[in-house]
């Protein structure tokens, strides 16, 4: 008991080092480009989440669609599979929940459910491709991660036009609110319940989302660690062989653990675009969202609870960043963000560090146990002596 | 100048909640072949590393030609010529066997490579210590044996006169084994001293001259082979009498439990069956073990009928059910139980803990699983009470990852699980490989109960004596066909061996008739 107790341990240590570390290295580079406000703009990146109820909503705001990204490619990690294509998934996900909302007018909670759906058909397809076809799933998603962007990109230009040839014109404005947040006037159940909250920080970027998030994180927390689900899952992750051997249906475990990534990538998009506050615009890029579920998940060593404080710090950074305009430029502060999250991927090497260090001293502790009893031992021996 | 070329003296290393290695003393002398025996989890392997530079000790010093030496890393060692074979071989898979040879000690001219001169130098090795090895197959093509001269010619090449050899016999054949003895004591002839580490009595007895004996991390001593006897250091090697032979009532066969008909196995990239035409019976009651060399069939017998391979033709039944087509949980809830060869690759997931491997075959059933959850107080009671049963040994008992725990109490978690499943048809294959004889006997000990207790058991083994002393009848298996069927009380170990390797075979009919 006592040793399970320290690989959670080991593992939130290591991802503070690398935190800490990052912060040091992104103070420096704050020095070198412009000493003067180096040190007020680093108290800025460090508070500012903290110095208005404003910001602090914007933290939550920004993290659930991070932290639903970050379980996705997590979740992936713990059976074995890296699923680099959460951004697609992410995007699909957001489209199937815009068009559930605006072009059918259904409530936000069949958006989110849409959106899971979206992006459980972007995860199942290079699930399906690993199991059956051994088909590497990175290379597949990243393929996939394209073809939703462009599929999404295309349908969105095109659907006012193929939805007045099925249903006659009257969509057509509705389509065209896809694109723009006011589709919240087409449908007044289509955002996300803000529960007074938005009351109560004083910001509209506050809605329910982020502890819809929390609370799908703790169930994915329980499937992995209680259910005999979760464990075939594992054990298909650790060791595909010994599972086969098991009798543990390894393909079927791959394809549903791609597809299941895929839809909690997919609820992101959905949490995200069904605020209110947020616009879905064609770009020819993919969504860095999706991306950036993986260091999400690094520094989180792939454990549903610890993505939800990776996901809300990489949030909390971000919005700091923010504040560091306009003495410096908007570059910097990704700069910033991309060391801790590079060294978030030392994470692994600091954690051999730690359990080093840690086992040093406890062998130390050993030592001194043994010194303890050989000495209680000497002082036995010797009363006999003298007796 | 000290008569002793290494001299680890009063060596302690601890890990945390263990002493691998309490004030133990070794002292090499030169020419001379030295083995190192204890059981698993004894500590040998520490000790060696420690040596080689992988561990630092918390205690003792380490000398060379009585000379105190720091060894901090394998490089230290390599410079006091001190060079290992590992168990598991350290080479690069797709390179060439020179390649692997030379790499780290690479000579270069300009930056560039000079294989020239050392392809020279590994030929003339290789044919001076009738080392055959091809320079330039990879690694990955040629088998375990030749894997293995690599490893040794690397020692050469670097010119090491300690040769460290971390049991070395663990993946040979008979035949392989008795060449690697003869090399090794070339090599002590030409003034090299050699550390063997192994727990193999006979193999100490025949080739080492003098041996150091460990348990549980504490040297029990060292005695010249030429005064001992095998019961002698077996004695000190496990702390009490060890029976060689094992105590067999005679076998009571009941009605079949497995059957096979015409079992045919193919393989994908060439035209001959891996498995051709194989036909047998175990009887519930029985133990029928399965004789061969390495490479002939058994491993893809075992898989098809297991579940995991799936066969060309043929049929196979437990009792009167069909399982030709049915899949491994299938099989399993059958009452087929399997412990398999590799236990690393299929039989553990090396990450879970013990308790969670304990219930690998059995946790969808309701004692470990409610609603889809699983029972956790289920499963830690059932890993204490295995582990009590079974005498599996762990540091931290049921949360205990696999991977930390040696070799011997991994292998018998596994027997204790396949066997708690109260199989009907157990197939064992190498259910020993790589144990202590504490182990080995244990286990053996478990495989008679299960066949006394009305369990029909197949047993493939590549070791000749395990087939002999625990089976009831032994067929013999050759280039994917069973050559001869013989009741295991009249075998002897030439006649197998002739029909291991091919030189003679029963006719069909023979094998049929009995």
């Amino acid at each position: 008991m006592k040793h399970k107790y320290h690989k959670g341990l080991i593992n939130g240590m290591a991802s503070l080092i690398s935190i800490v570390m990052g912060l040091v290295f992104g103070f420096a580079l704050l020095l070198i480009f412009n000493p003067r406000y180096a040190l007020p703009g680093f108290g800025n990146l460090m508070s500012a989440g903290f110095t208005s109820s404003e910001k602090l909503a914007k933290v939550f705001y920004q993290s659930a669609p991070l932290l639903m990204t970050g379980l996705s490619v997590a979740f992936a990690f713990k059976t074995g599979l890296f699923n680099i294509g959460a951004t697609g998934q992410y995007t699909l996900g957001a489209f199937f929940s815009l068009v559930a909302v605006v072009q059918f007018r259904l409530p936000w909670w069949a958006g989110i459910l849409l959106a899971m759906v979206g992006g459980a058909v972007m995860g199942f397809i290079p699930g399906v491709c690993k199991a059956l076809f051994n088909v590497n799933e990175v290379i597949t998603s990243i393929m996939f991660n394209w073809i939703s962007l462009f599929v999404v990109n295309l349908s969105i230009n095109n659907m006012p036009l193929l939805l007045a040839n099925a249903w006659g014109a009257i969509n057509k404005d509705r389509t065209a609110a896809l694109t723009s947040p006011k589709f919240v006037a087409y449908n007044p159940n289509a955002t996300i319940p803000k529960a007074g909250l938005d009351q109560l920080l004083g910001s509209n970027y506050m809605n329910i989302a982020v502890f819809i998030a929390i609370l799908i994180a703790l169930i994915i927390w329980l499937v992995m660690n209680r259910t005999t689900f979760g464990y075939e899952l594992k054990a298909c992750g650790y060791n595909r062989f010994a599972s086969d051997y098991a009798g543990i249906n390894a393909k079927r475990n791959i394809i549903l653990s791609m597809t299941i990534a895929g839809a909690l990538a997919g609820i992101g998009g959905g949490l995200y675009y069904l605020s209110g506050t947020a616009q879905y615009t064609i770009v020819k890029s993919l969504l860095a969202m999706g991306f950036n579920g993986i260091p999400v998940a690094l520094l989180a060593s792939s454990n549903p609870l610890g993505t939800i404080f990776s996901a809300l710090f990489i949030s909390f950074i971000q919005v700091g960043g923010d504040l560091l305009q306009p003495e410096y430029s908007r570059e910097i502060i990704d700069i910033i963000i991309s060391v801790i999250i590079y060294l978030s991927a030392f994470a692994l090497l600091m954690r051999g560090w730690i359990s080093k260090l840690l086992m040093r001293n406890q062998t130390e502790n050993v030592n001194e146990e043994l010194d303890d009893s050989s000495a209680s031992d000497d002082a036995a021996e010797s009363e006999e002596s003298a007796k | 100048m000290s008569e002793f070329v290494i001299e680890m003296l009063n060596i302690t290393k601890k890990f945390p909640g263990i002493i691998a290695n309490d004030d133990v003393t070794l002292q090499l002398k030169k020419g001379e072949i030295h083995a190192l025996l204890g059981e698993n989890g004894a500590g040998k392997s520490t000790l060696m590393s420690v040596l080689f530079g992988l561990y630092k000790p918390e205690g003792g010093v380490i000398k060379k030609d009585g000379q105190v030496v720091q060894i901090n890393d394998p490089n230290d060692a390599n410079r006091l010529n001190i060079g290992m074979v590992h168990q598991h071989f350290k080479l690069v898979e797709v390179f060439t066997v020179l390649d692997n040879i030379i790499l780290g000690a690479e000579e270069t001219k300009h930056g560039f490579l000079q294989k020239k001169e050392a392809r020279a130098k590994v030929m003339q090795l290789s044919e001076k210590y009738g080392l055959q090895v091809d320079p330039d197959a990879l690694i990955e093509e040629i088998g375990v044996g030749m894997q293995q001269r690599v490893e040794i010619l690397k020692m050469l090449f670097r010119e090491n006169d300690i040769l460290i050899f971390d049991e070395p016999t663990a993946v040979l054949t008979p035949q392989e084994i008795s060449e690697l003895m003869q090399i090794m004591r070339n090599f002590a002839q030409e003034g090299k001293s050699i550390l063997f580490i192994t727990h193999k009595l006979n193999e100490i007895m025949a080739v080492a001259d003098r041996v150091t004996v460990l348990r549980k991390g504490k040297g029990i001593g060292t005695v010249n082979v030429a005064d001992t006897t095998v019961d002698e250091l077996a004695e000190m090697m496990v702390g009490r009498k060890i029976n060689f032979t094992l105590d067999k009532a005679p076998a009571t066969p009941g009605d079949p439990a497995l059957t096979v008909q015409n079992l045919v196995v193919g393989d994908k990239h060439h035209a001959k069956k891996k498995v051709n035409n194989v036909s047998f019976t175990v009887h519930k009651g029985e133990i029928v073990g399965i004789a061969g060399i390495d490479g002939n069939g058994q491993s893809d017998l075992v898989y098809a009928l297991t579940g995991l391979m799936k066969p060309e033709s043929g049929a196979i039944y437990i009792g009167d059910h069909d399982i030709t087509h049915m899949d491994v949980r299938g099989r399993n809830d059958l009452g087929l139980a399997h412990i398999p060869e590799d236990r690393h690759k299929y039989g553990l997931v090396l990450d879970y803990t013990l308790a969670e491997n304990l219930i690998l075959k059995n946790y969808y059933t309701p004692s470990f699983q409610h609603a889809g959850f699983l029972r956790f107080d289920e499963m830690y009671r059932y890993c204490d009470d295995l582990s009590k049963r079974f005498d599996i040994r762990s540091s931290q008992g049921s949360a205990t990852i696999v991977r930390s725990m040696s070799g011997g109490n991994q292998q018998k978690a596994i027997v204790a699980r396949e066997l708690s499943l109260q199989p009907d048809v157990i197939i064992a294959m190498q259910p020993t490989r790589g144990l202590d004889v504490g182990a080995i006997e244990y286990i053996h000990k478990q495989i008679l109960a299960a066949r006394d207790d009305q369990k029909a058991v197949l047993l493939v083994s590549l070791e000749l004596d395990e087939v002999m002393s625990v089976s009831d009848r032994i067929l013999v298996m050759f280039e994917g066909e069973i050559v001869a069927e013989i009741d295991a009380k009249s075998a002897t170990a030439q006649e197998l061996g002739l029909y291991m390797s091919g030189a003679n075979r029963q006719s069909r009919m023979e094998v049929e008739q009995q």
